[in-house]
């Protein structure tokens, strides 16, 4: 029988990449251990994981997708309920945590954007739209989070706004004001772009991160401001990125 | 492990179909008339007793206040959902129905929820398959609309519990179809399933590798379906009546089922031909008749099979796939028979759609290969795995009456989220929680799942408690919930108030009142069955003893053949079917010579002198049933 109490080490989880990772291979498949037994295949007691250390990965943000689909079918054919109907009540009980777990953590890791995120949350960062002050701000007043204008994007969003607002009041009186329109489809233009760009920006800074932690699991020494300095610039990337997201949002209603 | 057959079923809303796995393939089970649909019709008759199916029909034209039919687009809803509903369905709700209540139906003067009503559709289904296997079934999966909220799965499940099944497992409709049409596909593939059935609209996506189904995306419409086209047929043959004939029969519930039955024998026959006739007999002895093309008839359904188009751009988008994409679309459900809807699925998906297997039964066959997954113990299915993903996306209701979202739709189930709540007051011992499902961004506009009170807080100072609470959605697309608060590691104690539905005791209730206690009903009826074998087997006897050959027995085997009968007729008397079947086939044994002696002498009066030497009589008798064979002559 494998271990079924692995030592998770909480330690990564708050020290970040200074440490190297303790959860098993990626490729000889150990962490799969924890989820089910590898002689008689039975479903093993879910523990407190994080997403990367469910699938054994490290802390790394450069991830082959196909591998990680390859390695959730795997793991699906042992977690899922349905494999485990007819176990005793126990196990079903196992087999739905475990299997919430697997589909929770693919389906965060699977995508680029919440991949990001969620390594951010791990290291206690938040986004402006999920921040306490947000929260505050919105239990206060009662309405929606809102958010912090990007500097560089100050002017155009004021003109924006406006024209928004006065797009919205033509499509009311049904009244489309055709000069208005090109314009806002100019915008989007030029804001999908900036969009598109976020993407690399984003990727430099996955490449920085990696980076730090693979000099971790050689041993290096991290100081604790370059990983702050890099999480400091993807969460400045994701927080821009969503302030674009809503803007090209509004301009599309507006245009349908 | 028990040897039980786990069966699979498809809860219709015109019709429903239980099915099995024979081996390698998927069957539908018929019921004792033949026939493989159960029309999803319940009926009061005249003594009082729940009818189901065929039988059942005719009680919508006679006595149509005694009977029910598509009641699954009630389930899982409140009084405020169906307003628009009533007006075109005949459902007669209670008059005394509370706000908040379950809805109850008039059925003569009874009244029964939706759970019960599709309760004796599932019950009628478990007694076609008992009579199939002579075994009782206790277990099944059963479809639901992929569209299916949490309260309408809820009620689905409950359904099953009061009629004495176990449900395993829901499956989705178009989800149960794909299973169906993969049973043999090895290689990777992109599928989309466009399910039009009688009551209800799906548009799923799958991603088929390696046994493994994979839905990327869902959508559609619960209430849209091959009803809504009969009501515009209806209304416009109502609207005749009134204008030509000077008649108003809509009040006549009688007249306006006979005119649905109509229209829907018209709709069926405008599928293979270009036009056809309504003829109505009417009260009076007027007539009603109109001609109607295909061509009109495509034109009225336009609008309600655009409705179809909006859920499946948005499966699409969902999916982050276009029509090129596709490897291969499915059609699912009767009202794909019009060739009208596979156009559309044909422009829509820019290839021919499947349709090999028959629309009306490929859900019912996907939920028995998936009875057989579930049972785990089949070479045909071993590799197949099913993810489905929950078709609505779960929130909380936030300060503001704004929706935060906590599980996305199309998130594969099972899945979950942690959200940590604390309190606002000083010693506050209570918090409230909104659960609701859907995409809109206010509450008002979702709809409501549950109202959960945590209980139990240890008191604090406002803000100080962590109290987390987790949300599952299990494999099945049903909510549960479970609370802790961190700083004293209290499991908190919740209290739930379903926004709809009904309450476990409501349903252990509805078991107990139920009037046949399945495992009782079972056999009960095996013995009536038993009885009835036994008297034919007797009656066989009597006949024997009055033929020639009687006498060629010896005393020793006429003695042997009365004390076997004896005891027949002593355990007849007894409860016990299997006595009963072990006392008949004794006497069966024992006859087997006078059987023989009897075959003989028929076949000689029949060969007319020709000696058995050179007849060509084969190797004996070779029926299973000597006596009952000798009846031939």
């Amino acid at each position: 029988m494998p271990q079924t109490n692995h030592d998770y080490s909480a330690g990564i989880l708050i020290a970040g990449p200074s440490k190297p990772t303790k959860v098993g291979c990626w490729s000889c498949g150990a962490m799969r251990a924890a989820h089910f037994c590898q002689q008689c295949g039975k479903v093993q007691p879910p523990g407190p994981v994080d997403y990367f250390a469910f699938f054994g990965l490290p802390y790394k943000l450069n991830l082959d997708t196909a591998t990680l689909e390859r390695e959730f079918y795997l793991l699906s054919r042992h977690l899922h309920p349905d494999i485990n109907a007819s176990s005793s009540s126990q196990e079903q009980q196992w087999s739905l945590e475990q299997s919430s777990q697997l589909n929770d953590a693919y389906r965060t890791l699977k995508d680029p954007i919440s991949r990001t995120e969620y390594l951010l949350r791990l290291q206690g960062m938040h986004l402006e739209e999920q921040s306490t002050a947000a929260t505050e701000e919105a239990r206060r007043t009662g309405k929606a989070k809102k958010q912090v204008v990007p500097p560089d994007l100050l002017e155009q969003v004021f003109e924006l706004n406006m024209q928004l607002e006065e797009a919205r009041m033509n499509k009311k009186m049904g009244e489309p004001d055709r000069s208005l329109e090109l314009e806002l489809q100019d915008t989007r233009k030029h804001l999908q772009v900036k969009y598109d760009s976020m993407m690399d920006e984003l990727h430099t800074a996955w490449n920085a991160w990696d980076a730090l932690v693979e000099q971790s699991a050689q041993g290096g020494n991290i100081l604790e401001e370059d990983r702050a300095a890099v999480r400091a610039k993807m969460l400045d990337i994701l927080n821009r990125r969503n302030y674009v997201r809503n803007l090209l949002r509004d301009i599309e209603e507006v245009l349908e | 492990m028990s040897t039980e057959r786990i069966v699979g079923i498809d809860l219709g809303t015109t019709n429903s179909l239980v099915a099995y796995m024979a081996g390698d393939r998927p069957v539908v089970i018929p019921g004792g008339d033949g026939s493989n649909l159960v029309p999803s019709v319940v009926a009061l008759d005249e003594n009082g007793q729940i009818v189901v199916g065929n039988p059942a029909q005719k009680y919508l034209i006679e006595t149509a206040d005694h009977a029910v039919y598509s009641v699954k687009r009630l389930m899982g809803r409140g009084v405020e959902d169906i307003r628009d509903e009533l007006k075109l369905f005949p459902f007669r709700l209670a008059d005394d129905l509370a706000p908040g209540e379950v809805l109850r139906i008039k059925l003569g003067d009874k009244t029964f929820t939706p759970p019960e009503i599709s309760a004796f559709i599932l019950r009628q289904l478990k007694r076609n398959a008992e009579r199939y296997f002579s075994a009782p079934v206790t277990q099944a999966v059963v479809t639901v609309p992929a569209y299916f909220n949490d309260a309408q799965r809820q009620a689905t499940k409950d359904a099953g519990r009061i009629a004495g099944l176990d449900v395993l497992r829901l499956v989705n409709e178009p989800t149960a179809a794909a299973l169906a049409y993969g049973l043999d596909k090895k290689e990777t593939a992109t599928v989309a399933v466009y399910d039009l059935g009688g009551g209800t609209f799906d548009i799923s996506i799958l991603k088929l590798h390696e046994g493994i189904f994979e839905v990327i995306a869902t959508n559609g419409d619960t209430h849209l379906g091959g009803d809504d086209i009969d009501n515009l047929l209806v209304t416009i043959a109502l609207h005749d009546i009134q204008g030509d004939l000077g008649i108003d029969v809509r009040r006549n519930a009688e007249v306006v089922q006979t005119i649905r039955q109509a229209v829907i024998d018209a709709k069926i026959a405008l599928s293979s031909k270009d036009n056809t006739t309504l003829e109505i007999a009417l009260p009076g002895g007027k007539h009603y008749q109109r001609e109607i093309t295909r061509a009109q008839f495509e034109q009225l359904i336009q609008p309600v099979i655009d409705r179809t188009v909006g859920p499946v751009r948005q499966a699409m988008k969902d999916a982050g796939l276009t029509p090129n994409q596709i490897d291969e679309a499915v059609l699912v459900g009767g009202s794909t028979r019009i060739p009208r809807v596979r156009q559309l699925v044909e422009e829509l998906f820019q290839r021919k759609p499947h349709c090999d297997l028959n629309p009306d039964e490929v859900v019912a066959l996907g939920a028995a290969v998936q009875a057989n997954i579930l049972a785990g113990r089949s070479e045909a299915t071993k590799e197949m795995l099913l993810l489905d993903v929950t078709p609505l996306s779960l929130g909380i209701e936030a300060l503001g009456g704004v929706v935060a979202k906590i599980i996305h739709r199309n998130s594969t189930i099972p899945a979950s989220a942690t959200e940590h709540f604390t309190t606002g007051v000083e010693g506050q011992t209570n918090v409230a929680i909104h659960v609701l499902q859907g995409e809109r961004e206010l509450a008002k506009d979702c709809r409501s799942l549950a109202r959960f009170d945590l209980k139990g807080i240890p008191p604090m100072p406002a803000g100080l408690p962590r109290i987390e609470v987790k949300f599952l959605i299990d494999a099945n697309g049903i909510m549960h919930v479970s609370a802790r608060e961190l700083r004293s590691g209290k499991e908190a104690e919740i209290e739930v108030q379903p926004s709809y539905g009904l309450t476990d005791e409501q349903v252990e209730n509805m078991i107990l009142d139920s009037f046949d206690n399945a495992e009782d009903d079972f056999r009960q009826r095996q013995v009536i069955e038993a009885r009835n074998e036994a008297e034919i087997m007797l009656g066989a006897l009597e006949k024997g003893r009055g033929n020639p050959v009687w006498e060629r027995l010896s005393s020793q085997e006429r003695v042997s053949i009365d004390k076997l009968e004896t005891a027949l007729r002593a355990v007849m008397k007894e409860d016990d079917y299997r006595a009963i079947r072990t006392a008949i086939d004794a006497l069966n044994q024992g006859t087997m010579r006078l059987a023989e002696l009897m075959m003989d002498s028929a076949v000689g009066a029949a060969l007319k002198g020709k000696t058995m030497d050179t007849a060509d009589v084969g190797e004996g008798p070779a029926a299973p049933h000597p006596i009952a064979q000798a009846e031939i002559e």
